[in-house]
């Protein structure tokens, strides 16, 4: 059974990666979310990966979009700092094919919690995911080879074009400015 | 003349490209596996300095930076004083240094960490990097990080102590044990380097 589901995973990954046309960016998301099994659903809750394998699909969507992919935590300080920068660049760039994506590590026994009163404090209006595959050593890497696994931690992408980030942005405008090349 | 040009090229092309190196290498400061680790003398909790060298029969030593406040430090607490317990007696002790500005984290200040170190009964060194000079010479970026050197401060493995943060039951692999079971075999570890989430290092904004 797990042969299979993988097998179908794999055959997922390689139809994203030949398709090439803009626009369908979220659906892509949304279809690798929907056809994975390790993905929990709880309401309330943004979807939560409990593999990185099934998360890996957003950092290979070649196309049109820039992809601005942050690493935080409810009980990261300087990422909470941050969101609001990430959230202004979900504001003012929703029209010019920018697509935020928060990845929340909060621990599984912290999601009810933590994030969720911390979501709906905030009303976030970027796409927001969880993340709890435990063993990063083994993704780390494959989300940069440059990132030690502090954060925050912020990938930038546009087709081949990849820029990465382990650092807090201090600004609306220090953020802006990294995206701005991309468009 | 033209050669003479043709060389100034390739003269400026080839410092531009050393200085690119140089750079390059000064980015990505701190150790990497096979290197000697520098010895510290910083403060402990109980106000006498601490070095390597004060370790006077180490087979090795479990240089972990951790802190106070940050929830990966919090999760590996109890595990670094059992690994402690365990691996000191065996010649591998466990030196903690808080690389935190506590200017910038509170919680992290000298007090606190004497605070801490005493409610949870600390069995090694926790010691404050005072005016960050250490963590920056050892290349760390995140609490917790560990740096495995062995009785010549030859660093041995980098990274987690094992691969499940938030579980210590389900861990599956335990990454430090098994560099130091290596080491007392006369072998050299499987896994030199291995990475964690973590909390960023808290330095002032300058």
């Amino acid at each position: 059974m797990q042969k299979i589901i993988f097998t179908l995973f794999l055959a997922i990954l390689f139809l994203n990666a030949c398709q090439e046309s803009g626009n369908t960016k979220t659906a892509k998301v949304e279809r690798a979310v929907s056809n994975s099994t390790s993905i929990k659903r709880i309401p309330g809750l943004p979807p939560i990966y409990e593999r990185f394998e099934d998360l890996a699909p957003i950092f290979e969507q070649y196309n049109d979009t820039t992809y601005v992919i942050n690493f935080w935590s409810t009980w990261c300080a300087p990422c909470v700092k941050e969101l609001p920068y990430f959230e202004a660049l979900t504001e003012k760039y929703a029209t010019q094919n920018v697509k935020v994506i928060l990845v929340s590590l909060d621990f599984p026994k912290q999601l009810e919690t933590k994030l969720k009163p911390f979501l709906k404090e905030n009303n976030l209006q970027s796409t927001v995911l969880v993340l709890t595959d435990p063993d990063a050593n083994s993704w780390v890497d494959k989300v940069n080879p440059a990132w030690s696994g502090a954060i925050p931690a912020t990938v930038v992408y546009k087709g081949d074009t990849n820029k990465f980030y382990e650092k807090a942005f201090e600004s609306f405008a220090e953020l802006e400015g990294i995206i701005t090349p991309f468009l | 003349m033209k050669k003479v040009f043709n060389l100034a090229i390739l003269l400026v092309a080839t410092i531009g490209l050393f200085v690119a190196a140089t750079n390059s290498t000064k980015s990505g400061a701190g150790l990497e596996v096979g290197d000697t680790a520098p010895d510290f003398a910083l403060k402990n909790i109980d106000g006498k300095t601490v070095s390597l060298a004060d370790y006077k029969n180490a087979k090795g030593y479990v240089v972990i930076f951790t802190c106070n406040t940050c929830p990966y430090a919090v999760m590996y607490e109890q595990r670094i004083i059992e690994f402690h317990n365990k691996y000191a007696a065996k010649g591998y002790p466990v030196i903690a240094i808080n690389p935190n500005d506590p200017a910038v984290k509170a919680g992290d200040s000298f007090e606190k960490m004497q605070q801490r170190a005493e409610a949870k009964e600390f069995p090694f060194a926790y010691l404050l990097d005072d005016g960050q000079e250490v963590y920056p010479a050892y290349g760390a970026t995140r609490t917790p990080h560990i740096y495995l050197l062995d009785a010549d401060r030859k660093v041995q493995y980098i990274g987690a102590l094992d691969n499940n943060p938030q579980d210590a039951a389900a861990v599956t692999t335990k990454y430090v044990e098994a560099a130091i079971a290596a080491l007392e075999a006369g072998k050299t570890p499987e896994t030199t380097t291995t990475k964690a989430i973590g909390c960023s290092i808290k330095v002032k904004r300058s």
